[in-house]
């Protein structure tokens, strides 16, 4: 996406976040068919079509200064939304490596990288960094690698060390996240870390899932779609700030539901890394509000559909319950019944 | 599973570094750089011969951080179904090969206070390379190495001068052998051992850990089988609704692929447990060479990893 950033947008206060028309039709929708159950979804992250959000392994929209700029303000009151324990150092350069390198390849407009050796030079165009570094050497960058680099990414990121067996919770940068706490889950386990997910456990998602990430290979990353729903086109509903954006949910009327409710899409990708064999896992959070997404027929259908229709456990865990009925009643108008074609294109 | 993703390599070193053991280096067909791995990584080198391809998988024993080649030590197998005879006969310098991305099935544990490496014969390679990042960990760690005789010593020089004391040295000709024993009965708590070689080395390792109380979390192993063979007989796959004929000495693997049916895999070596594949019907035994299978899973006889298994039976139906 040739993007042109929209500098000034907040996440937080005045809400001035909007997508444009383009960013629009190219929103991950993470609904193939007109009802929704937890499934193993996960595909080879291979290019998708020029311009779809999964063009490249990271995908830089319009919104990228103004999330980079909401996670230094998160980070600013709330340091512990990094971590990395000591052991992850090595993660940590596969990331920054991983993050550069693709960057640079896929947006050589606003970003470029050479190297001599180890000697590294990083330019960052659209945030104004110019930085020559030794790679390997933490002393020769202003920020631990991880934390310096997923400053200057979209999307939170954690960082699994692969050993006895399991992927553990062990390094992470997490300001744009559906209501968990990178500094509770530090640590866990991959199914502790998924423990409080219902239903998914009984249906062995995360066996199936935890078994396909232990044997995930070099150069083969995956990817899959997950979603929930936010008041308000907040990054940050994290656990710790609850009190400022939990009774967002009670302000949900059906007459401004289509401004305030917005469709919350993870794009997660999965990628193992080369020198600390740890999987880093890339979860990129995109916001729609359903006036925008209404401006989509077949997804105004579909979406209408989903919600009206979900099992009740999962509008429980996914923080629905108060505005569920104000969304449906919101989106009824659009659905004349008819149906949707399959999959997920705007039409 | 990738053969579409394979590098192609050219052999630019080539040493006979014991009577059994060749060293080869290979580099990318083109110039630039190998991707990087971490210490314990194998890869898969596929081999075209004469009239079979042979698909083997050998650790990496070079510096993870030197990518202008990747090494590899190749014992060469008495009882070789041709893979290992191949590199020592036909492979030469400037020879081409294919190579699959390294994958890391023997990993040192990042968390570990100390780490205990047992090395038997060509066992060494994978700690070759994980040495290499040791000397960057500040973690305390010591070298058993156990060979028959100096001169099947297989990279000696490059350990002494690199290991010093942290290199202990057992000669079978001299009748010495790691002190399993008091070595494992004497580490400090946080302590994980990682063996690799002999079957009978790694089984009587395992068990002696176990005698003196290490929990399976910190006993690390890796053994690719060359798998063994046996019998021909042959299998149906039921999904493919074909017949496939396995002669003695291929694999049940390399006979499906040669089928033209792709089964996933990493290792070949009856590890990783990725060509796990189900049993539909079978009117004989199965005879698991694999160490993925829990001993019950096994006697059940719903399961094979066709990489290194077979069967004696004449009907054998796979979900395939």
């Amino acid at each position: 996406m040739s993007a042109v950033f929209s500098i000034h947008e907040t996440f937080r206060g005045d809400f001035t976040y909007r997508n444009s028309p383009a960013a629009i039709r190219r929103f991950p929708l993470p609904f193939p068919e007109d009802n929704y159950m937890y499934s193993v979804n996960i595909e080879p992250h291979l290019p998708g079509p020029p311009g779809s959000v999964t063009e490249f392994a990271f995908d830089v929209d319009e919104h990228y200064v103004a999330e980079c700029r909401e996670r230094a303000i998160v980070l600013a009151a709330e340091p512990l939304r990094y971590q990395a324990l000591p052991h992850m150092m090595s993660s940590q350069w596969d990331c920054l490596e991983l993050i550069m390198e693709s960057l640079a390849r896929d947006y050589p407009a606003h970003f470029s990288l050479s190297k001599q050796g180890n000697r590294w030079h990083w330019i960052n165009r659209p945030l104004e960094i110019d930085q020559h570094f030794t790679f390997g050497d933490a002393a020769t960058l202003p920020r631990e690698p991880l934390d310096y680099i997923t400053r200057q990414a979209q999307g939170d990121f954690v960082v699994m060390d692969q050993r006895e067996g399991d992927l553990w919770t062990e390094a992470g940068m997490v300001t744009t996240q559906a209501d968990w706490s990178l500094d509770f889950d530090i640590g866990m386990t991959f199914k502790e870390w998924h423990g409080p997910v219902p239903l998914a456990h009984e249906l062995q998602v995360f066996d199936r899932a935890l078994k396909f990430l232990l044997n995930l290979r070099l150069g083969q990353p995956v990817r899959r779609l997950n979603w929930t729903m936010t008041v308000n086109p907040r990054l940050d509903t994290s656990p710790e700030n609850y009190h400022s954006w939990g009774t967002d949910r009670a302000s949900v009327t059906p007459q401004n539901a289509g401004d305030k409710v917005h469709l919350r899409v993870e794009l997660q990708g999965l990628w193992r890394l080369p020198r600390s064999n740890a999987v880093v896992f890339g979860i990129r959070c995109y916001l729609i509000s359903l006036k925008e997404l209404s401006t989509v027929p077949k997804w105004a259908r579909r979406v209408h559909r989903v919600l009206r229709d979900l099992h009740p456990a999962l509008v429980d865990y996914k923080g629905l319950t108060r505005y569920r009925d104000a969304a449906v009643e919101w989106l009824a108008p659009f659905d004349d019944g008819s149906p949707t074609t399959p999959g997920t294109a705007p039409e | 599973m990738n053969d579409s993703q394979t590098i192609s390599v050219e052999v630019v070193g080539v040493e006979q570094v014991t009577p059994q053991i060749k060293h080869f280096k290979l580099a990318p067909v083109g110039g630039g750089s190998l991707p990087v791995f971490s210490g314990g990584s194998h890869i898969i080198v596929v081999m075209q011969g004469a009239n079979r391809v042979h698909k083997n998988p050998y650790s990496l024993l070079g510096s993870p951080s030197q990518l202008d080649t990747y090494e590899i030590g190749v014992r060469r197998m008495e009882e070789s179904r041709g893979g290992s005879h191949f590199m020592h006969d036909t492979i030469k310098l400037g020879s081409r090969l294919e190579i699959a991305h390294p994958v890391n099935l023997f990993a040192l544990d990042k968390i570990a206070r100390k780490h205990v490496l047992i090395a038997g014969g060509i066992g060494i390679t994978p700690f070759l390379a994980q040495l290499e990042d040791l000397h960057e960990g500040g973690v305390p760690y010591e070298l058993h190495y156990s060979v028959r005789s100096s001169e099947h010593a297989a990279f000696l020089e490059r350990l002494r001068s690199r290991e010093g004391d942290r290199l202990h040295m057992y000669y079978d000709s001299d009748g010495q052998t790691i002190p399993f024993q008091p070595l494992l009965a004497n580490q400090p708590l946080g302590t994980h051992v990682y063996v690799c070689g002999p079957a009978g080395m790694i089984n009587h390792v395992i068990a002696t850990a176990h005698a003196c109380g290490w929990p399976d979390s910190h006993i690390h192993w890796e053994q690719f089988s060359a798998p063994p063979g046996g019998d021909a007989f042959d299998a149906f796959l039921a999904r493919s609704k074909i017949s496939v004929h396995v002669p003695p000495d291929r694999t049940l693997l390399e006979s499906i692929e040669a089928a033209g049916v792709e089964v996933p895999y990493l290792c070949r070596g009856g590890v990783c447990g990725f060509c796990f594949t189900r049993v539909l019907e079978l009117d004989g035994q199965l005879i698991h060479n694999d160490h993925f299978l829990s001993d019950a899973d096994k006697a059940r006889g719903k399961s094979i990893m066709p990489c290194v298994s077979r069967a004696q039976c004449t009907r054998l139906v796979l979900d395939l």
